[in-house]
């Protein structure tokens, strides 16, 4: 691993106002989804709050863990390609 | 500063990208065939984008004193549909010899479905056959773990092309191991918002190293930014990094990579 030259001051210097706007655009997005709530929630949104959690994680490797925890966990090719697009979370038809 | 542009799309961008790219340090620019953002019609049609990927857009980019080179294949968009696939695939020797193309690429898969995967193995074969090296794609957002690892095990099985000769593309941080630890070259993406970011990359690179690894815009007619390589080398610097670092993965990986060609030029 290469230790990262940049000095945490100078990291938080860097990075603090794009998280902090990044973190209220996320609130944002979750109080408006409340204000508007009809039904039962979409899967994505399930999945996103499911995966917020890995940020009170005191371990390195958060992105890892979420793309995995958003990721298909099969194995095996699907029969047949329906679609061509992705949506950014799985879709567990069996669930 | 200088740079290569190892993946990019250029037959959807305008003249003035490619101005734009070589005033900031642009060398050369790689071109992987790929999907036009609908599904072609017929092998005619990628006959037709094979000709002009390895005719007519090297002459475009030549206006702009880059040199310009390309990878052939059907994307894996479009490999549901296995006969027009068997009839792109047939069509495609003919273009290996042009003096542009590196290899076969972007190959890979999409939605990881079985016949996605069984034009993957034939790419790879056609490849193995002519001696060619290998860009693949790797899927996008919830399909791109599973994906990855298909696409390694595929290529696994052809211990006759060397791993050293093979890129994976479009890693993230739950793939870039799986890669690297099979012995091949990883390219990260720059997207604005499907793939990598500039600080992502970077972080990646402080993780798992700088040896067999590559960024890349991957611009191409949709969101996207031609630049984004070289505005990743302003915040490389601003996050500490040498000179050296970025040479390293902005010109030295890629032309060291892609001299394994006899088509590439050393620049
Ligand atoms: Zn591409």
């Amino acid at each position: 691993m290469i230790a990262p030259p940049a000095t945490t001051p100078a990291l938080a210097d860097d990075g603090f106002m794009d998280a902090r706007a990044k973190m209220l655009d996320i609130a944002a997005f979750l109080d408006r989804l409340d204000r508007h709530a009809q039904g039962s929630e979409d899967y994505r949104i399930a999945a996103l709050r499911s995966a917020l959690t890995e940020l009170h994680s005191e371990t390195p490797g958060r992105v890892a863990r979420i793309l995995d925890q958003l990721s298909d966990p099969s194995q095996e090719p699907i029969e047949q390609a329906t679609e061509q697009g992705a949506a950014g979370a799985y879709l567990n038809l069996k669930s | 500063m200088r740079y290569i542009e190892p993946h990019a799309h250029m037959v959807s961008r305008t003249t003035d990208d490619y101005e734009r790219m070589v005033t900031s340090g642009c060398q050369a620019v790689i071109e992987p065939a790929f999907w036009a953002g609908f599904d072609r019609s017929s092998a005619q049609g990628f006959y037709d984008y094979l000709r002009q990927i390895t005719e007519y857009e090297p002459r475009r980019a030549a206006k702009y004193l880059l040199p310009h080179y390309c990878w052939l294949c059907i994307n894996p968009k479009e490999s549901e549909d296995t006969v027009l696939a068997d009839e792109v695939l047939s069509i495609i020797p003919e273009f290996i010899g042009k003096p542009n193309v590196l290899g076969i690429g972007e190959i890979g898969l999409n939605k990881n479905s079985k016949n996605e995967l069984a034009v993957l193995e034939k790419h790879i074969q056609l490849a193995a056959d002519h001696d060619q090296m290998v860009l693949v794609h790797t899927p996008h957002l919830e399909d791109k773990r599973k994906g990855t690892k298909l696409i390694v095990d595929a290529l696994k099985n052809h211990p006759e092309i060397d791993p050293a000769k093979i890129i994976i593309d479009h890693v993230e941080e739950h793939t870039v191991g799986i890669v690297k630890d099979a012995g091949f070259w990883a390219g990260i993406t720059l997207y604005p918002e499907s793939k990598c970011t500039s600080a992502r990359a970077t972080d990646i690179l402080e993780i798992y190293g700088t040896e067999q690894i590559w960024i890349n815009s991957a611009c191409d007619w949709g969101h996207s930014n031609p630049l984004a390589v070289p505005q990743t080398a302003l915040h490389m610097r601003r996050r500490g990094h040498d000179q050296e670092f970025i040479d390293k993965i902005l010109f030295k990986n890629p032309h060291d990579f892609l001299s394994q060609s006899p088509n590439f030029k050393a620049l």
